[in-house]
C-alpha cells in the first residue's frame, strides 16, 4: 500500500503542475535565500580570520594608555613611549623577534602636477619585516636613513600607480607637505583589508623623519611588536608587561598605564562584527523563508478546499482515513522536499557565485542547509496534513459536497 | 496490501438492507429538514430494487445512508445483520471496499484523471494488483460502451459519457451490493436501456443486489420491486410486472 500510496501522490503532483509549481517556487525562494546570505556571511567571516593571520598571528600591538571601552576611553593622560623602550625591548626580551614605532597622518603626496591624498606612516624597516611586508621594487631604509631622519620614502602599490603610472617611481622626488622626499622603493601588493581599506595606498617614510618634519613631535602612540618563533603571543606579552611596568615604574597594585593586544583579539573584534552581520542578513532570510513557507502553506490549505471532493471520492470507493492522509502526507513531503532541495542547490549555487565576487571564500555551513531544508519540509507536511486531517473525518458525503 | 475485511454474520441474514425506522435530519429550528422521517425498509440478497419518488423525497438520502456514506440521526440501519452504527469509521470503509459499488447521481470522478484511472481506483484500494486492475477496468469500460474512450479524461466526455465512467467504476471491483442513484438520467432511451439490461443481466447472471434510484418508469420496471417515496417516508411498495424480460 505505501508504495502504490507514493504513486498515488507523484500521480496526483503531476495533475496539478501550476499548482505544485507554485508550492514548490515558495520553498525554493526561502530555502535559497537563507542559504545563500550564510553562505556568504560565513565567507566574509573567514576572509577576515585569514586577513588577520596574513597580517600576522604573532604580532602585538602596544599602545599607551589603557584600554577602556566605550565613550570615556581616553589615552590622553597616559604617558606616550619614546624610541628608547623600543630599543630596550628589542634588546631585553628574548621572547621579542622586533619592535617598530609607528604613526601615521594622512596627507596630500604631490608629484609633479599629480595628486594623491594618502596615509603617510613614519616607521622603521623592522615595521615590514613585523607584518611581512615584501618590496616590490627599489630597497627598503639603510641604518642612516633611519637614524638621520632622512628625506626618503617607500611607495605603496596604490600610490605608485596614482602618481607615476607607467613612470619608474625611483629616484623620484615627491612632496608630503612641506617634507620633499625621494622615492627609494615600492612595496609589494597587499589588496584590501578586511575593513575594505586599501593596505598598499600608503607611503613610508623613516620614523625620524615623521616625527621631526610631520607629526612634530617623537611621542610614540603604537608599536608593533612581532613575537620570535618558539614563544606564544601570551609569553610575549607577560614579558611586555612586566618590563614596562619596571621602565614607567607602576607600581605593585597599580593599573596597567599602557595596552597591549594581539591579533588574536583582534580576529575575534572583526568577525565579531561580521558575526552580527551574517546574523542581520540571516535574520532577512529567514523572513522570507517564513514568507516562502505561508506560501506553501496557502497553496496547501488551498489546495486540500479544493480537494476535499477528492478526499470524499476516495473514501466513499473505501480509502481509509489514513490512506487519503498518507496520500496527502507523501504529496506534502515530496513537493515541499524537492523545492528544498532545489533551493538548496540554488542557494549554494548563488552563494558561490557571490562569494566568488565579493572575493572571499566559498563556506558552506552544513547545519544551516539542514535548518533550511526541513523547515521547509516541516511547513509542507504541517500544512498539507492539518487540513487533509479535518477533510479526512468528515462523513464521505459532507467531503463530497465541498 | 492487506486487505481487511468486516466480519459479517456466516448465515445470510434474508436482508442485505434492512432500515428500521431511520431518520435523517439536516439543519435545526426552522430550517430543519426531514430527509428521512422513518423509513423502514429491506433488501433481500439478489434483489433488484428501484427506488422512485417526486424530486426531494429523500431518494439520494436514503441511498447515502444504505451505501455507509452518510449515518442516520435516528433508527437503525443493518447491513446483512450488522448494525452499521456500531462500525467505527475504518470498517464502514472496509465494507465500502468489499461489498459496495456506488453510482452518483453526480457522477464523482476524479478530475485530471483518465477514465480508465478513475475506474481502477476502488480496485487500488482493493489491494488488486497492477494488470488486474486495468484489465477488469477495461473489461467494465467496454461493458459500458466506453472501452475506446479509456484514457480520456472526464472533462472529455459528455454527461453521458462520465455517468457511464461512473457506473464502470461501481461494478468493476466486484460488488455484491451496486446502489445507483439515477444511473441513467443522463442518457438516451438507447443507452438507458442497454445499461438497465446490464444491471438487470448482473442481477439475474452473478447475484448481484441492486438498489436503483430512477426517475423513469421503464427503467423501474426492470426491476423486482418498485419502493414508492414521498416527503421522507416510503409511501407505497408494489411488485412490477416481474421485470422487463
Ligand atoms: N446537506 C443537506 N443539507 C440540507 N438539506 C439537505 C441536504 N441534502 C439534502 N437535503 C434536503 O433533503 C431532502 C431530500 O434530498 P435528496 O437529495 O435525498 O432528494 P432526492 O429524492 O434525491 O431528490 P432528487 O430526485 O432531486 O435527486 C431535500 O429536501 C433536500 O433539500
Ligand atoms: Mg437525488
Amino acid at each position: 500500500m505505501f508504495w502504490e500510496t507514493v504513486k498515488l501522490a507523484v500521480q496526483a503532483i503531476l495533475r496539478n503542475p501550476m499548482r505544485s509549481f507554485l508550492t514548490v517556487l515558495g520553498v525554493v525562494i526561502g530555502v535559497a535565500a537563507v542559504i545563500t546570505m550564510v553562505t556568504l556571511g560565513r565567507g566574509s567571516t573567514a576572509q577576515v580570520t585569514t586577513d588577520v593571520e596574513k597580517l600576522g598571528a604573532n604580532l602585538l600591538m602596544l599602545t599607551p594608555g589603557q584600554a577602556r571601552f566605550g565613550p570615556s576611553a581616553t589615552t590622553d593622560t597616559a604617558r606616550p613611549f619614546d624610541e628608547k623602550v623600543v630599543k630596550t625591548i628589542i634588546d631585553q626580551l628574548s621572547s621579542v623577534e622586533t619592535a617598530a614605532p609607528t604613526g601615521s597622518s594622512t596627507m596630500v603626496a604631490v608629484y609633479g602636477n599629480t595628486n594623491y591624498r594618502t596615509r603617510v606612516t613614519g616607521t622603521t624597516n623592522n615595521y615590514l619585516q613585523a607584518t611581512d611586508w615584501d618590496m616590490a621594487q627599489g630597497r627598503s631604509f639603510t641604518n642612516l636613513e633611519e637614524e638621520a631622519g632622512k628625506q626618503v620614502c617607500i611607495l605603496g602599490e596604490t600610490l605608485r600607480e596614482e602618481l607615476f603610472g607607467n613612470a619608474d617611481p625611483v629616484g623620484e622626488n615627491i612632496r608630503l607637505g612641506t617634507l620633499s622626499c625621494n622615492v627609494i622603493g615600492v612595496l609589494s601588493a597587499k589588496g584590501a583589508s578586511s575593513f575594505g581599506t586599501d593596505q598598499d595606498d600608503i607611503v613610508i617614510v623613516p620614523f625620524r623623519t615623521f616625527a621631526r618634519r610631520i607629526a612634530g613631535s617623537s611621542d610614540i602612540q603604537l608599536i608593533y611588536i612581532s613575537v620570535r618563533d618558539g614563544f606564544s603571543t601570551d609569553r610575549a606579552t607577560d614579558d611586555l608587561t612586566a618590563l614596562l611596568r619596571e621602565i614607567r615604574r607602576i607600581g605593585a597594585g597599580e593599573d596597567d598605564d599602557f595596552t597591549i593586544r594581539d591579533m588574536e583579539q583582534m580576529a575575534t573584534m572583526l568577525t565579531g562584527v561580521t558575526d552580527v552581520l551574517t546574523g542581520l542578513l540571516s535574520a532577512v532570510a529567514a523572513v522570507s523563508l517564513l514568507v516562502g513557507g505561508i506560501g506553501i502553506m496557502n497553496i496547501m490549505l488551498v489546495s486540500v478546499t479544493e480537494r476535499t471532493r477528492e478526499i470524499g471520492i476516495r473514501m466513499a470507493v473505501g480509502a481509509q482515513a489514513r490512506q487519503v492522509l498518507l496520500q496527502f502526507m507523501v504529496e506534502a513531503v515530496v513537493l515541499s522536499g524537492l523545492g528544498g532541495l532545489i533551493g538548496v542547490v540554488l542557494g549554494l549555487s548563488f552563494g558561490a557565485i557571490g562569494s566568488n565576487m565579493l572575493n572571499v571564500p566559498f563556506v558552506v555551513d552544513p547545519q544551516i542547509v539542514l535548518i533550511a531544508f526541513a523547515f521547509s519540509v516541516l511547513v509542507g507536511v504541517i500544512f498539507g496534513y492539518f487540513p487533509a486531517r479535518r477533510a479526512a473525518q468528515l462523513d464521505p458525503i459532507q467531503a463530497l459536497r465541498h | 496490501m492487506s486487505s481487511p475485511t468486516v466480519s459479517l454474520p456466516s448465515e445470510d441474514p434474508q436482508s442485505v438492507i434492512a432500515l428500521r425506522d431511520v431518520t435523517r435530519v439536516y439543519g435545526k429550528g426552522d430550517a430543519l429538514v426531514r430527509a428521512l422521517d422513518g423509513v423502514t425498509l429491506d433488501v433481500a440478497q439478489g434483489e433488484f430494487v428501484a427506488i422512485m419518488g417526486p424530486s426531494g423525497s429523500g431518494k439520494s438520502t436514503a441511498l447515502n445512508v444504505m451505501g455507509c456514506l452518510d449515518r442516520p440521526s435516528s433508527g437503525q440501519y443493518l447491513f446483512k445483520g450488522v448494525d452499521v452504527a456500531n462500525l467505527t469509521r475504518d470498517q464502514r470503509a472496509l465494507l465500502r471496499r468489499h461489498y459496495l459499488g456506488f453510482v452518483f447521481q453526480g457522477y464523482n470522478l476524479l478530475p485530471r484523471t483518465t477514465a480508465l484511472q478513475n475506474v481502477e481506483l476502488p480496485m487500488i484500494y482493493q489491494g488488486r494488483p497492477r494488470a488486474e486492475r486495468e484489465a477488469r477496468a477495461i473489461a467494465a469500460l467496454e461493458k459500458v460502451g466506453l472501452g475506446h474512450r479509456a484514457r480520456h479524461d472526464p472533462s472529455q466526455m459528455s454527461g453521458g459519457e462520465q455517468q457511464r465512467v461512473a457506473i464502470a467504476r461501481a461494478l468493476a471491483g466486484g460488488p455484491s451490493l451496486v446502489l445507483a442513484d439515477e444511473p441513467t438520467g443522463n442518457l438516451d432511451t438507447k443507452r438507458s436501456t442497454e445499461i438497465v439490461e446490464l444491471l438487470q443481466q448482473l442481477n439475474r447472471e452473478d447475484g448481484l443486489t441492486i438498489v436503483m434510484v430512477t426517475h423513469e418508469d421503464d427503467m423501474a420496471e426492470y426491476a423486482d420491486r418498485l419502493i414508492w417515496m414521498v416527503d421522507g417516508r416510503v409511501d407505497s411498495v408494489r411488485k412490477t410486472r416481474g421485470g422487463k424480460r
